[in-house]
């Protein structure tokens, strides 16, 4: 679909050993809801390959962050590039460049009125223009991926949770995203079904998909994530690898966050 | 005669009855005519303006609104009436059918459109935002994941609603549609007996019974399966 990749080269902060190609690149991010300013200037950008993992107190603006990559929400200033293109161009296509930002959210958000199938192949047949067969091909090796060729014909509320949100992902896998967008996967389910789900995450992770992921599973990040960024109103207090912010945060809000976590 | 004979000769008087029937039978099909074209005009109203209204254009929402509020509020004889002879006046003029259409396709599409547009507002905000991150326009989110859920949810108040709008086809009475009533009162002022009244109650029991159980079909048919 998106053969080449032009992404715009450029050099990327510090931290030695990561790759210089950055397929989400976040400037100077301002976004208000009228007078609440949520994010005050935030930078951040996600290597190929990479799993950056956001942590952060509730209102932080986790979730409006993500929302703003793929513009659900407008962004009040600032850049984001997706995949070489700036998805905050006034005239950029978002409807193209959204099937390059898959997005999994808290609730699943399923669509409750079509099988499993059926909600991985709506985009394919409606956006990305493939047949029915070739749709459902698609739909089916997606389900495989994330364990779950046996429930295609389900409907979303024969589902447990934790297969839900695997059909989420599902539906944003099957458009071959270069970059999937987790808004706390895990945080409405069961605790014994968390782990199928993070699972399938790793799995995706080890298969080069690039990631940011807003969880409280801090586990996972130790395991799987690149990068750690601690967010607190509105902006980026610190970021590193996992070790560095889990065992040793240079900031006292990080350390208050962590500490409140932990119990 | 006894009590009792007076009764059934007032009633169900077999002469009455049997030379009133062929008029009857007329006007059954002219109901029902009416009452199908009704219900497809007024349902595809309901929709065109809730479709429209999800565009949130301003003034366009303010016009349905307006709109929506008048016919939901008007006796729809008010309305037939105030059409059947005020058009002619300016050089306007329309059968009673046509009016008593008219009339209640916009009054089903009134309260339809408010219907699903309570539809179209229960359904969870993160639909339209997992539509949206796919790729899928304002319109396809629209017509594939938001409308499918918001009808399937109003189907019990709407059947309900349409049966009761669908029954005001027996205003077309007082402006000449030769409708079940009209045909019966008809009878009934040559006869001077009731008994084609009768048979007229009869004839809306038939078609109207089997539509109220047409509806409770549908609603367990759609009674749902929740994400
Ligand atoms: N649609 C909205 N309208 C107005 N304010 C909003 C809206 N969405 C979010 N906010 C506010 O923006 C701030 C950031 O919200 P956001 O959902 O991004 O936080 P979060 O870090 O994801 O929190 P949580 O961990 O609870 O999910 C909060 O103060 C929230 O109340
Ligand atoms: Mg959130």
């Amino acid at each position: 679909m998106d053969g080449s990749v032009s992404s715009v080269p450029r050099s990327l902060p510090s931290d030695a050993g990561r790759p210089a190609e950055a397929v989400l690149q976040i400037s100077d991010l301002h976004m208000a809801f009228g007078d609440l300013e949520v994010l005050k200037g935030i930078d951040l950008s996600v290597a190929e390959q990479e799993l950056v993992f956001i942590i952060g107190p509730s209102g932080s603006g986790k979730s409006t962050l993500l929302r703003c990559c793929n513009r659900l929400e407008e962004p009040n200033k600032g850049t984001i590039i997706v995949d070489g293109e700036e998805i905050t161009a006034p005239k950029a296509n978002l409807n193209k460049l959204r099937q390059r930002i898959g997005m999994v959210f808290q609730s699943f958000n399923l669509y409750p009125h079509l099988t499993a199938q059926a909600n991985v192949t709506l985009a394919l047949r409606k956006v990305a223009g493939k047949s029915r067969i070739e749709a459902r091909e698609i739909a089916l090796a997606a389900l495989d991926r994330v364990g779950l060729s046996d429930k295609s014909d389900s409907y979303p509320n024969e589902l447990s949770g934790g297969q839900q949100q695997r059909v989420a992902i599902a539906r944003s896998l099957a458009l071959q995203p270069r970059v999937m967008l987790f808004d706390e996967p895990t945080s409405a389910l069961d605790p014994e079904l968390v782990g199928d789900v993070l699972n399938v995450m790793q799995d995706m992770k080890e298969g080069g998909m690039t990631m940011l992921v807003v969880s409280h599973e801090m586990r996972f990040a130790m395991n799987a994530a690149d990068q750690v960024v601690f967010m607190d109103r509105g902006v980026i207090v610190e970021q590193g690898t996992p070790d560095r912010i889990f065992k040793h945060p240079e900031h006292q809000r990080t350390r208050d966050f962590l500490g409140k976590v932990a119990h | 005669m006894t009590p009792w004979e007076r009764f059934v000769d007032a009633f169900f008087n077999r002469e009455v009855i049997v030379q009133y029937l062929p008029a009857i039978g007329k006007g059954v099909v002219v109901t029902i005519e009416l009452a199908v074209l009704v219900v497809i005009s007024g349902i595809a109203l309901g929709f065109l303006l809730v479709v429209l209204r999800a565009y949130r254009v301003a003034p366009v929402n303010a016009v349905i609104v307006v709109f929506v509020d008048v016919f939901r509020a008007l006796p729809p004889l008010v309305l037939i009436l105030l059409l059947y002879f005020g058009l002619p006046n300016i050089d306007v003029t329309l059968s009673g059918f046509a009016v008593v259409w008219l009339t209640l396709t916009l009054v089903l599409g009134a309260f339809a459109e408010e219907i699903f547009w309570a539809g179209v507002l229960s359904v969870e905000k993160g639909q339209w935002q997992a539509a949206r991150s796919t790729g899928l326009g304002f319109g396809q989110t629209l017509f594939y994941v938001i409308l499918p859920q918001a009808v399937r949810m109003t189907v019990p108040p709407l059947t309900n609603r349409t049966i009761a709008i669908t029954k005001n086809t027996a205003l077309g009475t007082v402006v000449g549609v030769g409708e079940i009533l009209n045909q019966a009162t008809t009878a009934q002022s040559f006869s001077g007996n009731a008994s084609p009244l009768t048979v007229a109650a009869i004839a809306f029991l038939l078609i109207f019974v089997p539509v109220v159980y047409a509806g409770r079909w549908i609603e367990t048919r759609f009674a749902w399966r929740k994400g």
